[in-house]
Order: structure tokens, then sequence, then C-alpha cells
């Protein structure tokens, strides 16, 4: 299991983290939700030993981690942003290279090197020079680099950034997977899409704060409105306030001739507030409704975009 | 049109937006092109100049070499300084000085007659570092002169003292050959008359033995190998600020590896790497223009290794003050440069003004370059060499210490 309390790193006059706590158990995915620059890298990089952090400790299965060397450091494994991988070298000896590192010997480099080609479905291409491959390619072995010493913890930082969907959906098969054999995942991303597929727990982070830290159907609850009713109207729509102040509108948004409506009950108000617009000479010539997502969840929260 | 223009304002842009290499670009040029035109002489006093070292072994003792040693000391080109044999030749094989000069017993008895031709000539020895032939004609041409004009000073002196105190337009008439014997001797030399130099001389180039020749091709290896491995050196720093950029030393201290295990192992592989090129490079030298290394193999094989850790803790301290690997390249680039050319990779430390010879005594090149020039064909022993190879380590340790307490472990967090 894994633990981080109250952590907290400044730069000079920056805080990037402030206070950060979470918990993950084995088995267990939790996403670190934030637009860029809202901390998730640099609390990643505590827990994962880079950083030393002002204040707060992290505790990998009650132990804490205490400095460069320490043993239980092999209990984790890390998935950087960038790619960090040798082009110049073949796929093996990258892995052979980062195997070494947590002082696996020859024949456990060579085995676990099969398990992890396999997993990301790399194995054709282990003599190949990384240099060669994909961008896809490149981070499905980004994520073997980090599987070479069987760690109990992974941290993903932002894993499939620039991927192709097919590259990044085969990483998630791997994620899936690795979750399936117990491990604990942390993952870090700002597209709510990926949190949301993978992530049994989400913590929202913004300016270095922890603002939400619960299931996806906890943050759901958080909200006002779990639906969003957009209906294209064929003029320029009611006056706002005035649609504001209808019961059954939990939030509204004018734009152009489209209108999102914030509503609580789908079944129950959609017809009401849609018979409003035609009682009030608002026609409409198309209705969607849409389901709350994270990004509605983060606005909901902070007021801005997490894309912002 | 617009297109072209803009293509060009997006180069210039580029260019000039990086203000370090923008720096770099003007500084290095100036600095190299302002270094060369002082170090050959352009506008520097002649009191700056390099003065050629060297020993004089007065064996005669008569007035007339006192007077010689004497003028000698006087000259400003010459830094002069009275020794024995034995220590003379050893001073020139260890390259403090460039010539040394044995006026032999009976000097002054001897000479006038030699002034005729006659088969005893005095034999003056001299003694010579070939690396520094050209110095070594300059000091025998004033040692002529000196001599010619001791000569006269004595067999004229008086005539010469009488007639100017009389009337010093008595001078004006004086021949030349009393004014000048030197030059009188030289003129009717040519003819092959009867007045020649009175005295001969025994040059010796001094190696690393008798009947061992010069081979310059041990001192161009020198100068180069050292500079294209500084150059390696700065490669290894720039390759760890691209590691860093790269994500790839996150993934390095994410394991349960300590720093010194972390920066010891890059220091390892760039000191393996130099030997290699420095091994390469001697064996080239051995195989195709005969260099041999005349002293200490072992002394060549340890300033070797501690030139090689040097480059590499340079290459650490690169890594440890640079920003981008772009914008520090220019930087290093600049400093590899100055490292070669004060360390006399480029041409030899002795031609520099004495105070830079004194400054350069800072510059770990030069150690190395003096250091491998000692043990190749200057063929000295393994204690010539524990002097370039404390002053490398020292370095190594100054540019260790200094990288490791500003590298910026957590810079990339």
């Amino acid at each position: 299991m894994l633990e981080a309390r109250n952590l907290h790193k400044t730069y000079r006059d920056l805080v990037a983290v402030d206070g950060v706590s979470l918990v993950a158990g084995a088995g267990e995915t939790v996403g670190l939700l934030g637009p860029n620059g809202a901390g998730k890298t640099t609390t990643v990089s505590i827990i994962a030993g880079l950083i030393r952090p002002n204040r707060g400790e992290v505790l990998i299965e009650g132990r804490t981690l205490a400095g460069d060397t320490d043993p239980i450091k092999r209990r984790i494994g890390l998935v950087p942003q960038d790619l960090a991988l040798y082009d110049e070298l073949p796929a093996r000896d990258n892995l052979a290279l980062f195997g070494a590192l947590y002082g696996l010997d020859r024949s456990t480099l060579k085995r676990a090197m099969a398990e992890v080609l396999e997993l990301v479905g790399l194995a054709d291409r282990a003599k190949d020079k990384v240099g060669t491959f994909s961008g896809g390619m490149k981070r499905r072995l980004n994520l073997a680099a980090a599987l070479m010493h069987d760690p109990q913890i992974l941290l993903l930082d932002e894993p499939t950034v620039g991927v192709d969907p097919q590259s990044r959906n085969a990483i998630f098969d791997n994620l899936e997977t690795l979750k399936s054999r117990g491990k604990t995942l942390i993952y870090t991303t700002h597209y709510m899409e990926e949190a949301e597929r993978l992530c049994d727990r989400i913590v929202i982070i913004d300016h270095g704060k922890v603002i939400a830290n619960d299931t996806l159907q906890g943050l759901y609850r958080m909200l006002p409105a779990s639906n969003v009713l957009v209906v294209e109207l064929e003029d320029g729509g009611p006056p706002i306030e005035q649609f504001r102040s209808l019961a059954v509108v939990e939030s509204a948004e004018l734009k152009g001739s489209q209108l999102r409506v914030g509503i609580r009950r789908l079944t129950a108000d959609a017809p009401a507030i849609l018979q409003w617009l035609v009682d009030h000479g608002h026609p409409y010539r198309h209705v969607v409704s849409e389901r709350a997502d994270l990004e509605t969840v983060f606005l909901s929260l902070t007021g801005r975009s997490l894309r912002d | 049109m617009i297109a072209f223009r803009a293509l060009i304002k997006r180069d210039l842009r580029l260019f000039f937006s990086d203000r370090r290499a923008v720096l770099i670009s003007f500084v290095a040029p100036i600095c190299i092109a302002s270094f060369f035109g002082y170090i050959f002489g352009g506008g520097r006093g002649s009191d700056d100049a390099a003065r050629v070292p060297v020993l004089i072994v007065d064996q005669d003792g008569s007035s007339l070499s006192k007077e010689i040693v004497s003028l000698m000391t006087a000259e400003n080109s010459l830094d002069v300084e009275p020794s024995d044999f034995e220590q003379a030749r050893a001073a020139v094989r260890k390259g403090k000085a460039a010539v040394a000069i044995a006026i032999p017993a009976g000097f002054g008895a001897s000479i006038a007659s030699g002034l005729f031709n006659s088969p005893s000539k005095p034999v003056v020895a001299v003694l010579y570092d070939p690396s520094r032939n050209v110095e070594s004609r300059m000091v025998e041409s004033i040692l002529a002169g000196h001599v010619m004009q001791s000569m006269g000073d004595q067999a004229f002196g008086w005539i010469t003292r009488q007639a100017r105190a009389a009337d010093p337009a008595t001078e004006e008439a004086l021949s030349p050959g009393v004014k000048n014997p030197a030059g009188a001797v030289s003129a009717r030399g040519d003819s092959a008359s009867k007045m020649t130099i009175p005295y001969s001389t025994n040059e010796e180039a001094i190696t690393s033995g008798a009947g061992v020749k010069y081979n310059g091709y041990a001192h161009s290896f020198a100068g180069m190998g050292v500079q294209f491995i500084l150059f390696t050196g700065m490669e290894i720093g720039i390759g760890l600020l691209l590691q860093r950029q790269r994500g790839l030393w996150k993934r390095l201290r994410a394991a349960p590896l300590s720093r010194a295990v972390l920066l010891s192992s890059r220091t390892l592989s760039a000191t393996v790497t130099s030997l290699i090129i420095l091994a390469v490079l001697f064996i080239f030298a051995r195989l195709v223009f005969g260099v041999r290394i005349e002293g200490s193999m072992l002394g060549f094989a340890a300033i070797c290794v501690a030139f090689s850790m040097m480059t590499a803790t340079f290459g650490l301290l690169i890594a440890a003050f640079g920003g981008t690997p772009e914008t520090t390249r220019g930087l290093a680039i600049f400093a590899t440069l100055i490292f070669s050319m004060l360390g006399g990779a480029w041409v030899p430390s002795f031609i520099f003004p004495q105070w830079l010879q004194k400054l350069t005594v800072v510059i770990p090149t030069r150690w190395a370059v003096d250091g491998l020039d000692a043990m190749t064909w200057r063929g000295l022993g393994l204690s010539s060499a524990i002097g370039p190879i404390a002053m490398l380590l020292l370095f190594c340790a100054a540019f260790g210490g200094l990288a490791v307490s500003r590298f910026r472990w957590e810079a990339d967090g």
C-alpha cells in the first residue's frame, strides 16, 4: 500500500505541492487529475523519491521512504512523462539497463525482459533500436522499462501523452492487466476520459492542493446537476437570468443559439424545460443530453476548465 | 519575397534569442584572435616578450668568459642563469631551459688563435631542446656577437677609450672592425680569408638518450589528443544535460542508487572512453610516425589516467553549471578552446609571454601536454610524471567536488 501524507514542496516563492495526501491500495488505480502545472508531476516525483518534500512523508507498505538508496524504492516503478529511453540502443538493451539498476541478475533480467515485452506487445521488436520505433511503441516500451523489476506500485506520469488512439488503448489494456494482477497504480493525467476509464479513485489537484478525493460516483455526487441538457435554439434564446430562476434549472449558459442547462433529474426536468421554452416563444431544433463529467466537476470546484 | 524575408527574419530571431550563445559567438573569436595577435607580437612591449631560458656553464672562469656571461645576462631576450654541466643537461631535458652553453676551460687563452682558423679552436658545447630549435639558433647567434664584442673590447678597448676621450668624432673614423669585430669577421669569413669565428660549437639536441632523434609528432599527438579528449569531456557534460532533458535522469534516480554511484559511474565510463582515445592515438603515432614512449611507461599511463579522470570531472562540471544542452554547448566549446590554447595544445607554451607562462600552471591541459611530452620524446622517468599527475588529480578533485556540490539533483522534478 502507498500512502502520501501532507506533502509540501516549494520552489522559492512557488508553492508546487501544498498538503497533498492520498492513499492507494493493492489492485487500486488512483488518478491524479489536474490541469498542467497543478502539481501532479511534483507529487509523483516526491512519491518516487526524486524530490525531497519540505514537509510530509511517503509510506510504502507502512515504511517511510527515506533517501536515494532506500531499498523500499524497489517496490516502485516510475513511468516518466518523457520518453526516458536511449534511442541509440535496441529495446532489449534499454530494458536490460533499467533492470540492472535494480540489481537483477542475468537470468532474472532475461525472464523479466521476455515478460514485459510480451505484455506491451513488442516482443518481435526487441532487437530493434528504439529510434526506429513509432511514438506509440516508445510509450509502450517506456511502460515496460518501469516493469522490469516487477514493482508493486507503478507511478505513471501522463503515460499516453502524444500517442495515437490505438496505442492509447493498448496502454490502457496493459494497465488493466497490471491492475488485475494486484498492482497499485498512480496515474496522473489531465485527460478526464482517461481518469474516468481507469481510476477507482480520483484525486483532483489544482494549484498544488487536493480539491477533491473520491470515487468517480462520489465526485459526481458533488455536482449540483448530474445531467446537462444541450438545446439548439432557433432564436437567440430567453433572457438568461430569467431562465436561471426556474426551479428545475441548476445552472444555465447561453452561447449563441446553444443553451446548456444543468439539471438533476433528466426524466422529470428535461420535458418541463423544453415545454417552458416553447411556451415562451423559443422553439428549438435539436436537443441532446450529456452526463456530467470530470470536466464539469473540475469546473464546478474551481470555476475553470481542466484544460485552461 | 515575403516568405523569403520571413525565413531570414526567423533565423536571425532564433540566433539572437539565445543571448548566451550570441555572446559566446562574439567573445570566443575576439578572445582567441586577440590572444594569438598578442603572443605573436602584435602591440606587445619587449618587456612582455617570452625570454628564452638559457643556462651558462662557465668552465673557463677567465675575464673574457666572465665578460661574455655578463653580456649574455644583460640581454633582454634571454633569461640567463649560471649552472654546472650536468644540471644544465638535466634542465634542458626536462624542458626547463631551452639552451645550455658550456664555455670550456682555456677558452679565454686559446680564443685569440682561433681567430685565424687555427685547428685548436676552443669548442663551446651547446645543449638544446629540439622542440625549441629556433630559439637555440637565436641564442647561438647572440653568443657569437658577445664573444666578438668581448674580444674586441679586450683587444681594442684601450685605443677606443683614448680616442673617444680625445675627440668623439674619432669614433666615426674607427674602422668597422674595431667598432664591431663580429661583423668584421663575418664579412671576411665569407671569402674564406684569414679571420674566422674564433671558436667552434658542438651542438647536441637533448632527447631521451644519445642518438635518439627528436620526433615532433610526439608533441602534436599529445596536444591534439588532449584537445579532442577535452571535447569528449564536454560531450559527456552535454550528454548528462540531454539525459536530464529527456527524462532519463528521472528514471535513473528512481532506482535505489546513491548519487555517488550515478556520478562516479559516469566519471568512470568517461575516463575509459578518454583512455581508449589516447591509446588509439598513440598506437597510431607509434606505428605511422615512430613516436615512442621513451620515458616511463608507467608514468605515461598514469598521466593518461589522471588526465582522463580530470576530463570526466570537467564534463560533470559542465553538466552541473549548464542550463539546457543548447545554451551550454557554446560556453563549453569556449572553455575547451581556452584550455587547449593556454595549455599549449596548439602552440608550445614557451612562446607565451613570461606572465602567461606562469599563469598557465593553473590550466590542467598544460600539465597534461607537458607530462606527455616528458614521458614521450623527452624520455624522462616516473619522478617527472609525479608533478603532472598530482596536479591533474588536484584539478580532478576540484572539478568533481564543485560539480557534485552544484549538481541540480531535483531540477527536473
